[in-house]
């Protein structure tokens, strides 16, 4: 049976790993290599390193620690932050990245959802989305440009229609970062997931909110999700990924156990 | 040991590469007829699709070189799907080796691609995978080719169908095993200690 995954997510900033709160204040968690390695080897089933600077300053930064993960952990990992192109998406790939993610250059130019499927594969490309519960519409909006404080701002796409849009366009994969739980480890947004799993034929990415071993049982077994990200319980050992799985699979969610070395 | 990955000039060929360096071999990667013809193992890799996969073989006339080798060929995802007869993916001739064919997956109505980890087990005579063993391998796809008598180890995903396929020195692997953790290096190792076929 397909297990759920569980998903570290190392945010990068100029070849560190750091953590924001609600996107913000970011503080110094540390290198990429040993972090990510780290992971590999408790048992995570998956990567995600967002580049959080890269959208929102407009630069070209120096990627060539995708080859240096690549290179040393035997799970697969996705890169996310300032793709644009093709030609960005095929040097992050063949560095080995088994996946990119795109988000707010998706939202600047949704062609290039389709050139990146029908260039690499489906399977390859993850669409990033930033999800904010506007009170006074009483709707969940895009953001883009998350990364920067300064930028960051809503998009004109509700998030039902952009889900929609980018499924219709062949996206593989949709990460949903609930803007409104990041990193205040309340819980992620069951109600909102659920709602847009109903709608999603394709593989569905929880992110934003997680605090404890309940709120990953809890996404599961109630939004259904294929996968749950997190990033502050992890690198703060909050949350012990062996004690995790373990509470898993004790609630029947099906998870992939830890390897015996 | 001479091994060689066959440049299809697909996006996984590094993680592929990386793999094998990790087990202390150093892979070519390579599109010489001949330098593939000479190796001791062959793999052929792939993510993408079935039709832009074959479209790049017959460009670099590797399609009959391919088919004549005799010595063990392992075929990884996309890699796995062209050793096949026909894929439905862009409706394209495959390699032939293994007379199966690839189809889209009907998955009972859960999220295509199928995507993560997920369990596989033994069938038939399997040279890489221990009878007892149900090791989770990672999967990312959304064709899959039917269980038949060509099936070394079967997987399920809202249906029944083979993780890895095999005939004669042909050995295709649905998953990753260049992603699948310990499990995947267990598997490429036996794949280097294989005796002849």
């Amino acid at each position: 049976m397909l297990a759920k995954r569980i998903i570290p997510c190392l945010d990068v900033r100029d070849g560190q790993v750091v953590k924001g709160v609600k996107f913000r204040n970011h503080e110094l968690i540390g290198d990429i290599l040993p972090l990510a390695r780290r992971y590999a080897e408790i048992g995570a089933d998956e990567l995600v390193f967002y580049d959080i600077t890269a959208s929102s300053d407009g630069r070209t930064v120096d990627k060539s620690w995708v080859e240096r993960v690549a290179r040393e952990i035997d799970i697969p990992f996705t890169v996310a932050g300032g793709i644009r192109s093709k030609a960005h998406a095929q040097t992050l790939l063949s560095m080995g990245a088994d996946k990119i993610s795109i988000n707010s250059p998706a939202l600047l130019n949704p062609d290039l959802i389709n050139e990146l499927v029908d260039e690499f594969g489906q399977q390859c490309v993850v669409i990033g989305i930033d999800s904010f519960f506007n009170a006074e519409s009483g709707e969940y909006e895009v953001h883009q440009f998350t990364g920067d404080e300064s930028k960051s701002r809503r998009s004109a796409w509700q998030t039902k229609d952009w889900v929609k849009e980018v499924v219709a366009r062949g996206a593989g994969e949709i990460v949903l970062n609930c803007m409104n739980q990041d990193g205040v480890r309340q819980g992620y947004d069951i109600e909102q997931l659920r709602t847009l799993r109903a709608q999603c034929d394709i593989p569905l990415i929880a992110s934003g909110g997680a605090g404890s071993i309940e709120h990953f049982i809890d996404v599961f077994k109630q939004a259904n999700v294929d996968g749950a990200l997190a990033a502050s319980v992890f690198h703060k050992n909050i949350i012990s990924m062996a004690e995790l799985k373990q509470q898993l699979l004790a609630n029947h969610v099906v998870v992939r156990p830890l390897e015996q070395p | 040991m001479k091994v060689v990955i066959v440049d299809t000039e697909c996006a996984n060929l590094t993680s592929v590469k990386f793999a094998f360096e990790r087990l202390g071999v150093s892979p070519l990667i390579t599109d010489d007829a001949a330098l593939i013809a000479a190796a001791d193992r062959v793999i052929l890799p792939g993510v993408g699709t079935a039709a832009a996969a074959m479209r790049n073989l017959q460009r670099k006339q590797l399609v009959a070189p391919l088919q004549n080798l005799t010595q063990p060929v392992l075929g990884i995802c996309l890699g796995m799907q062209l050793m096949t007869a026909h894929s439905e993916e862009g409706d394209v001739d495959c390699l032939g080796v293994i007379p199966a064919q690839t189809k889209r997956m009907q998955a009972e109505g859960l999220p295509l691609p199928h995507m993560g980890w997920n369990t596989i087990s033994a069938v038939n005579q399997n040279p890489l995978l221990a009878a007892a063993e149900t090791p989770y391998c990672y999967f990312v796809h959304s064709y899959a080719v039917a269980e038949d008598q060509y099936t070394i180890a079967r997987c399920n995903y809202g249906e029944p169908f083979a993780a890895m396929i095999k005939k004669d020195n042909f050995i295709g692997a649905q998953f990753h095993p260049e992603r699948s953790g310990a499990a995947g290096r267990q598997l490429l190792k036996q794949f280097l200690e294989l005796g002849t076929c």
